[in-house]
């Protein structure tokens, strides 16, 4: 399982491997955003955590079809399959490696953007605290719609629909931390549910999204 | 024996393409399917690897008797020949690459991506993989395309070295394979529906 997560992040960091597309995103809505809304009013600041949550979200969007789309086209995939790995372990690992390559580093860098986006000081551990819960979710998810449109036609499109009610959830709760902390508010509850949430999928989505993949290898 | 069916049936798109298939392959033996396009011999493949279920009928093997080999090689164009194989080496825990290296000629290239090589080295390093795979059965789809002739000694001497060692293969090829030990199994009696020739089902299987 070390050697296939080794193989991601290898294949992630080398050229092709579309690392840091969706860093360079959430950075350019971070800086758009406050160009659009102005400064003044106090407007920004109290969109800030909204933005933010949707920003990582999207950003983790854009590279979920790789996930498996690639090894499927050239075979490892199917190779995967009848290989000693179990399939759940297979995608267990490939959603670790996306989390590592995509929801890390926004999570590193998001204190950083809310700089930009006039975030109220109190709120900047909270927002890297609730990244940290929150994006595993947005990976496991994402594998999950991954294997289920593996081998479509323009399967990213239906990922994007598959995926984003499934996201609602953990951007309630993860843009409601952040709120919280900007204002000083008690704020255990939202992120214990966002925790939940994330264990959830971890624990669960792995079977799912290793069933979608055998039916859709079929 | 490694591999024992009786009364197979196999589908592809929900159509069964070939039924009340029953043989047997024990150590050391290798079968070669015989069949025109489209006759279903990449979808038995598939069944024979457990990647679709059979129709009717029963497959018999251990399932960690199995190395499957397809018609992508399942290489990745960024990775040297090297990681493709240490990667895959590692997957199976088995033998270190070095030995099947030597046997596909490989060692000149060790350092190229894969995505650097022509077809047939592809070819060659996607035979690689099975002998770090350390599995006893073989299951070929087409292993020769894009070989040269040399390469297709190379690689008939291969599977010669492994059916020497217990090893077993089941093989799906068009052209001759210097493997005169081999059985024929021909699929033509056992297909299920008459295709027009020349089918082009080839494509998407």
């Amino acid at each position: 399982m070390r050697a296939l997560l080794i193989r991601d992040l290898r294949l992630a960091l080398r050229s092709g491997g579309g690392f840091g597309l969706g860093l360079a995103f959430f950075l350019i809505l971070a800086v758009l955003v406050p160009l659009g809304v102005g400064a003044e009013g106090g407007t920004l600041g109290r969109i800030a955590p909204g933005i933010l949550w949707v920003g990582a979200l999207l950003a983790c969007l854009l590279s979920l079809d790789r996930i498996f789309a690639l090894d499927h086209e050239d075979g490892s995939l199917d190779l995967l399959a009848t290989s000693p790995l179990p399939l759940e372990g297979a995608v267990a690992m490939k959603a670790l490696a996306h989390w590592l390559v995509t929801g890390l580093p926004l999570t590193l860098l998001a204190p950083g953007l809310g700089v930009l986006l006039n975030l109220a000081p109190p709120a900047y551990g909270w927002l890297a605290l609730s990244l940290v819960l929150g994006t595993p979710t947005l990976s496991m998810v994402g594998a999950f719609g991954a294997a289920l449109t593996v081998g479509l036609r323009r399967g990213g499109l239906l990922l994007s629909l598959l995926v984003l009610p499934l996201y609602v959830p953990t951007l309630i709760f993860g843009a409601e931390v952040v709120r919280r902390g900007a204002e000083g508010m008690a704020l255990g509850t939202p992120l214990a549910l966002l925790a939940a949430i994330s264990l959830g999928a971890a624990a669960l989505l792995p079977f799912a999204a290793a069933a979608a993949l055998r039916v859709n290898l079929r | 024996m490694i591999l024992e069916t009786t009364d197979l049936s196999v589908a592809r798109g929900g159509v069964t393409v070939l039924a009340g298939l029953g043989f047997a392959v024990g150590a050391g033996q290798a079968l070669v399917l015989r069949g025109p396009n489209g006759s279903g011999k990449t979808t038995l493949l598939r069944t024979l690897a457990g990647l679709q279920p059979p129709v009717a009928g029963r497959v018999m093997l251990s399932p960690d008797a199995v190395a499957y080999a397809a018609h992508a090689d399942g290489l990745k164009s960024t990775l040297t020949v090297a990681e493709n194989l240490a990667f895959w080496a590692s997957i199976y825990g088995g033998p270190p690459p070095e030995r099947a290296i030597a046997a596909l000629d490989l060692a000149g290239l060790i350092r190229r991506r894969a995505g650097e090589l022509s077809a047939g080295q592809k070819r060659r390093l996607g035979l690689a993989r099975l002998l770090v795979t350390g599995r006893p059965l073989w299951l070929l789809d087409e292993p020769t395309v894009s070989l040269d002739v040399a390469s297709v000694a190379l690689f008939a001497a291969v599977v010669r070295e492994h059916l020497r060692q217990g090893g077993a293969a089941v093989i799906a090829t068009h052209v001759d394979l210097g493997l005169p030990e081999a059985r024929i199994l021909d699929l033509d009696p056992y297909r299920t529906r008459v295709l027009a020739r020349d089918g082009f089902d080839e494509a998407f299987a």
